[in-house]
């Protein structure tokens, strides 16, 4: 099982070795990075190019580790042995399998993707890292042992709100997504958008970066938001003239999808304005 | 074999453990990197670091440690090929089967395959001296370069050829990462998240599970338990030193002043001007018509509030001890009554200085308010502020 670049996803050499490194040694492979540099999509598309099939859970303050093993239901426990139901006598019936059990009791090997860990609990990777070193786990209720019948292979992903343990972190393979480079970015453009015009790209490409080198912004945009407004670029039909940004402002034509906070278009109207004022 | 490297990392401050360099062993055994520098990089990578912080101190470990490398030139190489004959008849029999030795064989066995090789190698020699570097021969390994060993790492293909110029651990891309350089607001937000307490507080409004579960055991009919949300319980004073010398570290300010805004719900933030005297502001251009007594905040928050003071302590020893040594009012109780005041109000009380922790030893009024905070002045890195939430409690 290797991962390479797939045709809707480029990922650089460091990214593939991480990946394979993860998944020949079958180790979780942490991945952060910028928001909108593809973390998510990345498991996604390991999923793809190794043709296997993706469990996802995606992490929320409120999740517990145990969730992602299984739940056991009382309350419809209690309700069923006050209604007579038979299926009370056995505590099985009120198990919910969790993400993780899935992973682990499915039949081939599947990529399970732990979905931004770090907006969980700070105990949460801690209570996890025995399931995910071992891959199995006791079930109290019941009695029994789930052992994963394939070693799953794990990414986790984080957006850095929270340290992770250090405990946690020795267990994983580690990669942080940088913000792609002007060739890198025109590659990934290719992908999405085949047919785009060359010069178009050049010039929208351009202003991009510009956008982004800009000092002070409160959020820079990121791949993500790149692939959406060429995506209204293309929508709106503009050719490379009609991106020129007319003198009356510093703000590409459709910045709504790069700019995602009204300080940063407040701070490109200033610039603007400075601009105008140096001009005169 | 890879020993001094480990050390190296140590030596670095990259924090690996035994762990991390089996793991990296295990990887390099499990052939996920031969004969490749840069996939030996990315492996190594992948393998120690575990926080981005620290990539630029694995990028300066690696240059330090791998430097040699490029001393071996392309002739070495070559002579080198004739060493390993032995060897490698001895590993083709092993690894391959009689139809692959049979196809060698066809192609003029070894003698061949190594001459060819070596013609190879000059090519690649020839089309390489325009670069510098002698990165990038991933396409060296014998096995690689005639596809026989399917385990052989062959990426690398598609990137573009100016990449590989410039080795990438002395690209040192990853500098504005490191947790000792100036920060910018994630950072901080980062470091202030060690402040976050999560209490229950407020109205019951959360169905408590467990709670219910006990007691419709207990009572025999359905007895539904409810419990309070959980809150970051946190309050932070923030008390901002404004105007002056400050003037260089607005930005830095700013930046996490809006990182703790969004941090905490309970934040409440004044300014003063070089020291706290008599009075505070919290709208710098009233700051004469709107001030606030001291005393009154001193009586409005409680203790259980952490404060927090920023400032760079750099004014005229006067402005701390004498009363009437501020420069612009004159104030009946010196700068250090108020200090003092405040941090008996506050016990959890902490100074973040945004001048650079070197220079705090040449002015003699931040040593004096060092002395004052009893140590608790830390630095406005990642590292200081995350010290100074430890601090905190």
């Amino acid at each position: 099982m290797r991962f390479s670049s797939t045709k809707d996803y480029i990922a650089g050499d460091d990214l593939t070795m991480a990946v394979n490194a993860a998944i020949t040694l079958q180790r979780p492979l942490l991945v952060k990075g910028e928001p909108g540099t593809g973390k998510t999509e990345l498991a996604r598309q390991i999923a793809a190019s190794l043709g296997v099939p993706i469990i996802e859970w995606g992490i929320k303050s409120t999740t517990r580790a145990q969730q992602g093993l299984y739940e056991y239901d009382a309350v419809s426990r209690l309700r069923d042995s006050q209604l007579g139901d038979a299926r009370v006598e056995d505590v099985s019936n009120y198990i919910r399998k969790g993400k993780l059990w899935q992973a682990f009791e499915a039949d081939e090997r599947v990529v399970l993707l732990i979905d931004e860990i770090d907006k969980a609990d700070i105990e949460f990777p801690n209570d996890l890292l025995q399931e995910l070193d071992q891959m199995r786990f006791f079930v109290y209720e019941t009695g029994e042992t789930i052992r994963a019948r394939h070693r799953p292979i794990v990414i986790i992903t984080s957006n850095n709100e929270k340290d992770l343990p250090d405990a946690f972190l020795r267990r994983c393979f580690f990669h942080y997504i940088q913000f792609p480079d002007m060739e890198t970015l025109k590659s990934i453009v290719a992908v999405h958008f085949p047919d785009i015009k060359p010069r178009l790209l050049e010039t929208a490409l351009t202003q991009f970066f510009e956008i982004r080198d800009a000092p002070g912004l409160k959020k820079k945009p990121s791949t993500s938001e790149v692939l959406d407004w060429l995506k209204l670029l293309l929508a709106e039909d503009l050719s490379p003239e009609d991106l020129r940004r007319d003198g009356a402002s510093a703000l590409p034509k459709l910045h709504g999808a790069l700019l995602k906070n009204e300080q940063d278009v407040h701070l490109f109207e200033r610039l603007a304005f400075m601009a105008r004022r140096q001009g005169r | 074999m890879f020993l001094p490297f480990f050390q190296a990392l140590r030596a670095h401050q990259v924090p690996v453990s035994p762990r991390e360099y089996l793991g990296f062993l295990e990887a390099v055994l499990a052939g996920l990197a031969t004969y490749d520098i840069d996939g030996f990089y990315y492996l190594a990578r992948a393998a120690m670091v575990k926080d981005e912080r620290h990539l630029d101190r694995f990028d300066r470990a690696f240059a330090a440690s791998f430097e040699g490398l490029e001393a071996i030139s392309f002739d070495d190489m070559v002579q080198a090929m004739d060493l390993p004959r032995d060897w490698l008849e001895k590993l083709a029999e092993k690894t391959l089967t009689p139809e692959e030795m049979a196809e060698i064989q066809s192609l003029g066995g070894f003698d061949k395959l190594m001459e060819t090789l070596k013609q190879r190698l000059e090519e690649q020699k020839a089309r390489h001296q325009g670069g510098n570097k002698w990165v990038g021969t991933a396409g060296t390994s014998p096995f690689g370069a005639y596809g026989y060993n399917p385990e052989g790492v062959r990426i690398g293909q598609d990137r573009s050829r100016h990449r590989r110029a410039v080795k990438v651990w002395d690209k040192r891309q990853f500098r504005d990462l490191d947790g000792d350089r100036e920060l910018g607001t994630r950072n901080i937000k980062v470091a202030l998240k060690g402040l976050r307490k999560w209490a229950r507080d407020g109205a019951a409004q959360e169905l408590d599970l467990d709670g219910t579960i006990r007691a419709t055991a207990e009572q025999g009919w359905l007895d539904v338990k409810t419990r309070p949300e959980r809150r970051n319980a946190v309050k932070v004073l923030l008390l901002l030193d404004i105007g002056g010398s400050m003037d260089d570290h607005v930005q830095a300010v700013e930046d996490l002043f809006s990182a703790a805004r969004a941090e905490f719900k309970h934040m409440e933030h004044f300014y003063f001007h070089n020291c706290l005297y008599e009075f505070v502001w919290r709208d710098n251009a009233r700051r004469w018509t709107e001030r606030l007594p001291t005393w009154d905040l001193l009586r409005s928050y409680g203790s259980d509030w952490k404060c927090i003071f920023v400032g760079d302590a750099a004014m005229s020893p006067y402005e701390i001890v004498l009363p009437g040594g501020a420069n612009e009012h004159w104030n009946e109780e010196a700068g250090q009554v108020w200090l003092h005041r405040a941090r008996t109000q506050w016990p959890d009380n902490l100074w973040i200085n945004p001048a650079p922790e070197q220079h705090w030893r040449y002015t003699q009024s931040t040593q004096m308010i060092d002395q004052i905070f009893e140590g608790r002045m830390v630095p406005m890195t990642l590292y200081g502020i995350s010290r100074g939430v430890k601090l905190l409690g």
